[in-house]
């Protein structure tokens, strides 16, 4: 059911573009049937999953390599996939209102690419083939991309895009290669599998790392953060969707995967939860000093998203429900705060705190959406992300780490959490306060029109969710919970096996809270003294600064090596060639040489005589000095050369021969009308006398390497079995043919895919010269 | 562009072979399971035939017009191609798998009909599509 559903997505998507020149805007309550029906689907199996049978499907693939599209929907699965439905549904829903008044003509392709998203996410969380999942994962990088850049005509929104695409897919990398040693160490490419009895190693540690890396940059860790303020250039659905609610969480979803069964090896505590920390508190420093609000989430997000892997990383039974709890509870109050800020944009057409004014007052509902959603982000009380970092905060009081470690980790998590409630306070006054328009902006609020109900819907579900949850956590703590024990490290029914709740007495995870809430309090009170602090502080070299250099340094290599290696002198790259031919395999061949028996110097006369002719035809053409006669020379050598092949029976090889050679010569004419009749002034002697040593070693060596190749033949030739198979296999006498289109038919699918890049690359090449001239001539 | 650069004598053959030459690529891509040819072979004689008319209009692209666009021909030539792997790969067998069926045809004697042929017919267009892309663009005048 899995592979059909995945279908479905994509059916749906391609006639999306289609469908939006009849529906407009509509077409998104279209695009909803592929979540809708996905939530349909995951809501009848829960019960089955939930009870520890996980929802499988297989499809072969490439069964010659052992590859096969191997789905598993376990608990986690599940809720993973909940997510990437539900909020993907509120999206769509939302999309639709967020549209209005705006026709955009690539509303279809927006469409498409968010379904074409949703389809891609909820393969990446149920595959279970590790190359499936790859394959998954960077099909969201691509559909990122799309919806990055949906406004192609920004050139910022075009290089957020890029920079996006170039850094996740950097990361996308390494997690292949990570990949690629952990099943090779594992002997099997099963996720599940894999992870039931993982390897050990150094090789692991290796792959390991890898996968932690790519597992970063989409997760948009330090220090591979900057893309992700650089992408909300992005409709604010998009980013709600993508950028908040589940594409980030790839990273944060293979960090929960791997850290019960590698959590307590060497390099992966340290590694995880450093990175997290790091993200932790570089996110929720910098959302401090924001005054664009999607800006101002987009770093909460980054914070939340180290605070996941610090919490998952630790990979013991408590870390792991309460990072299942802190994901649940971010995609809930994440995903309100986006589309609560789409709609303040959309109907404010600002989203500047400096210019927003007093829209608390007019509009309730949507300010205690919001209210709501910035609590739970905050971790207050009676809010689910409360009960949630609650878990968090217990994790780390009797946590993995022997003695400081865990009281650093424990002291790093609550100064995060306090900028948390500082930058949560930050949103709620700055989108609602009435506080008045900052110096020289001019106030917008008061007449901000109403948003429509279908408008604040999707955003105030899951806010509303988010405060349920909080107050009677117990449905949803037993989902959580089920959740945590797919990924294998919670026993049944221990004492990490027990449901969430709101109250868990005076425990020093209460305590923290309450000093959480008060430092907290104070940021927000001091909130100027913070602002001018950070406006004098010296900004460290960001990582948007760092991207930019390291791209610059790129290119600076990417030109030296090209002047280097291309230096457009067609002699000198002939020579590097042969040269290189001559040396490398040449030294062996020095050594090895070979006649083989009874070698024939020819057969006939008139062989003989076609060679004769050549060689007169060769040297003529070195000595030649007009283009057109050179060109003419080269042809009869060809000709002369498919005469050799008709003699030896090579009939179908003379035939393409002389056709390459006569349309060969129609395409050197036409450059020639291009070129000057002459060629160069004759250069010196010493340059004539080393073309012809290389010229010589050339021949030398081919001819030398054909005759050891022809002595030194131990095996069967591969030819005589094509030759036997070529008409009862392939139906076919011509076996040169039935080789091109049976047996080698992929190798020539390539070939032919090469030729028409070429042809298309002739074309853009000579069009792109005229083009610039013309210019000029303006 | 009509005028001195025209040579009757190639513009009145050019024409007079055009046809045949067509067919004969036509043969060369059909025969070719069983003799010389073959979809590359018949695209590169297609290719000249169509290089032998423009040649007698001097390349005048204003000769080409309602001729379909080579890309179109490359285009069409990949995705034969790639159809008749993805076609057998549905019919349950490996990706790009030949079949063939054996027809006796009154009049033809036996025919064998060959899955190869559809994937040789991709070749031919997409080497047909590559040779007028090249010469169309090389052809036009030079500034």
């Amino acid at each position: 059911m899995i592979p059909a559903l995945i279908a479905w997505h994509a059916l749906v998507a391609s006639a999306a573009p289609v469908l939006a020149r009849r529906l407009g805007r509509r077409v998104f309550l279209w695009c909803a049937l592929a979540p809708a029906v996905t939530l349909g689907w995951i809501v009848a199996v829960a019960p089955k999953v939930r009870a520890g049978d996980p929802a499988t499907a297989s499809i072969r693939w490439v069964p010659a390599l052992g590859l096969e599209l191997g789905f598993r929907m376990d608990g986690f699965g599940l809720l993973m996939a909940g997510v990437v439905a539900g909020i993907g549904l509120l999206v769509f829903a939302y999309a639709r209102s967020y549209f209005a008044g705006h026709e955009h003509p690539k509303l279809g392709a927006l469409g498409a690419h968010l379904v074409g998203f949703a389809g891609a996410m909820f393969g990446l969380v149920t595959a279970d083939n590790v190359f499936a999942l790859f394959v998954f994962w960077e099909l969201t990088a691509v559909f990122s991309f799309l919806l990055i850049g949906f406004e192609d005509t920004k050139g910022s929104a075009r290089g957020a895009a890029r920079e996006a695409l170039l850094i996740t897919s950097l990361g996308g990398l390494a997690l292949l290669a990570g990949l690629v040693l952990l099943t090779q160490a594992a002997g099997r490419a099963s996720l599940a599998e894999i992870l039931a009895s993982p390897p050990r190693g150094g090789t692991v540690t290796a792959a390991l790392v890898l996968v932690v890396v790519g597992a970063a940059t989409k997760s948009a860790q330090v220090p591979f953060h900057s893309w992700l303020p650089a992408a909300m250039e992005a409709p604010t659905p998009v980013s709600a969707y993508l950028h908040s609610a589940t594409m980030v969480k790839a990273g944060v979803y293979l960090v929960a995967r791997f850290a019960p069964a590698y959590g307590a090896t060497g390099v992966w505590r340290p590694l995880v939860i450093g990175i997290g920390l790091a993200t932790m508190l570089v996110g929720g420093y910098r959302a401090l000093r924001q005054h664009d609000l999607k800006l101002l989430l987009a770093f909460g997000t980054i914070s939340q998203l180290g605070f996941l892997f610090v919490v998952f990383g630790a990979g013991t039974p408590t870390a792991t429900k309460a990072g299942t709890a802190v994901l649940l509870a971010h995609a809930l109050f994440k995903a309100a705060l986006f589309l609560v800020t789409g709609i303040i944009d959309h109907q404010a057409h600002t989203r500047d705190i400096r210019r927003l004014d007093g829209i608390g007052r007019h509009h309730r509902l949507l300010a205690a959406t919001g209210i709501a959603a910035a609590a739970s982000m905050a971790g207050i009380p009676l809010s689910f992300g409360f009960v949630a970092k609650e878990l968090a905060l217990e994790t780390w009081i009797d946590g993995p780490f022997a003695g400081p470690g865990n009281a650093a980790v424990l002291a790093g998590v609550v100064v995060a959490s306090m900028l948390t409630v500082a930058y949560s306070a930050r949103f709620v006054w700055g989108a609602f306060a009435a506080k008045g328009a900052f110096p020289g902006a001019r106030a917008v609020g008061a007449d901000m029109p109403a948003p429509s109900l279908a408008f604040l819907a999707p955003a105030a579900l899951p806010a509303a969710a988010g405060v349920l949850f909080g107050l009677v956590p117990g449905r949803i703590g037993s989902l959580v919970v089920d959740a945590a024990a797919a990924l294998g490290s919670v026993a049944a029914k221990g004492p990490a096996g027990a449901g969430l709740e709101l109250w868990h007495g005076f425990t020093p995870a209460l305590g923290l809270s309450a000093l959480v809430l008060t430092g907290g309090g104070v940021l927000v009170a001091a909130r100027r003294r913070v602002e001018r602090l950070q406006t004098d502080a010296p900004s460290p070299v960001g990582a948007a600064t760092g991207y930019q250099r390291s791209l610059e340094w790129l290119n600076l290599v990417a030109d030296r090596t090209t002047a280097v290696l291309q230096n457009g002198s067609l002699p000198t790259y002939v020579a590097v060639v042969t040269i290189t031919v001559v040396v490398v395999p040449g030294a062996v061949l020095v050594r090895h040489l070979q006649v083989p028996d009874g070698l024939v110097a020819a057969e006939s006369w008139v062989q003989l005589a076609v060679v004769g002719l050549l060689a007169v035809a060769v040297g003529a053409l070195v000595r030649i000095h007009r283009r057109f006669a050179a060109v003419l020379l080269v042809g009869a050598v060809g000709f002369l050369v498919a005469g050799l092949f008709v003699l030896q029976g090579g009939a179908d090889l003379a035939l393409t021969l002389v056709l390459i050679e006569t349309l060969g010569i129609v395409i050197f004419v036409l450059v020639l009308r291009h070129l000057p009749e002459r060629f160069r002034a004759p250069v010196g002697r010493g340059v004539v006398a080393a073309r012809a040593a290389v010229a010589v070693a050339g021949g030398v060596f081919v001819t030398g390497f054909l005759l050891t190749a022809g002595a030194a033949r131990t095996a069967a030739p591969v030819g005589e079995a094509l030759i036997d198979q070529a008409l009862p296999l392939g139906g076919g006498r011509n076996v040169v043919n039935v080789i091109l289109t049976d047996f080698r038919a992929l190798d020539t699918l390539g070939e032919i895919s090469v030729l028409l890049v070429a042809a298309l690359g002739i074309g853009a090449l000579v069009t792109a010269g005229r083009g610039r001239s013309r210019e000029e001539q303006r | 562009m009509t005028g001195p650069s025209r040579s009757p004598i190639l513009d009145v053959g050019s024409r007079a072979v055009f046809h045949t030459v067509l067919v004969v690529a036509v043969y060369l891509l059909c025969s070719g399971h069983n003799a010389p040819g073959g979809g590359f072979i018949a695209g590169l004689v297609a290719g000249a035939a169509f290089v032998l008319l423009d040649a007698a209009n001097d390349f005048d692209p204003a000769a080409r017009r309602g001729r379909l666009p080579p890309e179109v021909l490359l285009g069409a030539g990949l995705a034969v191609a790639a159809a008749t792997g993805l076609t057998s790969l549905a019919a349950g067998a490996t990706f790009l798998e030949s079949d063939f069926v054996s027809l006796s045809l009154p009049g033809f004697g036996t025919v064998k009909a060959t899955t190869a042929l559809v994937f040789d017919v991709g070749v031919f267009l997409l080497v047909l599509g590559m040779v007028l892309a090249v010469v169309d663009r090389l052809g036009e005048e030079p500034e």
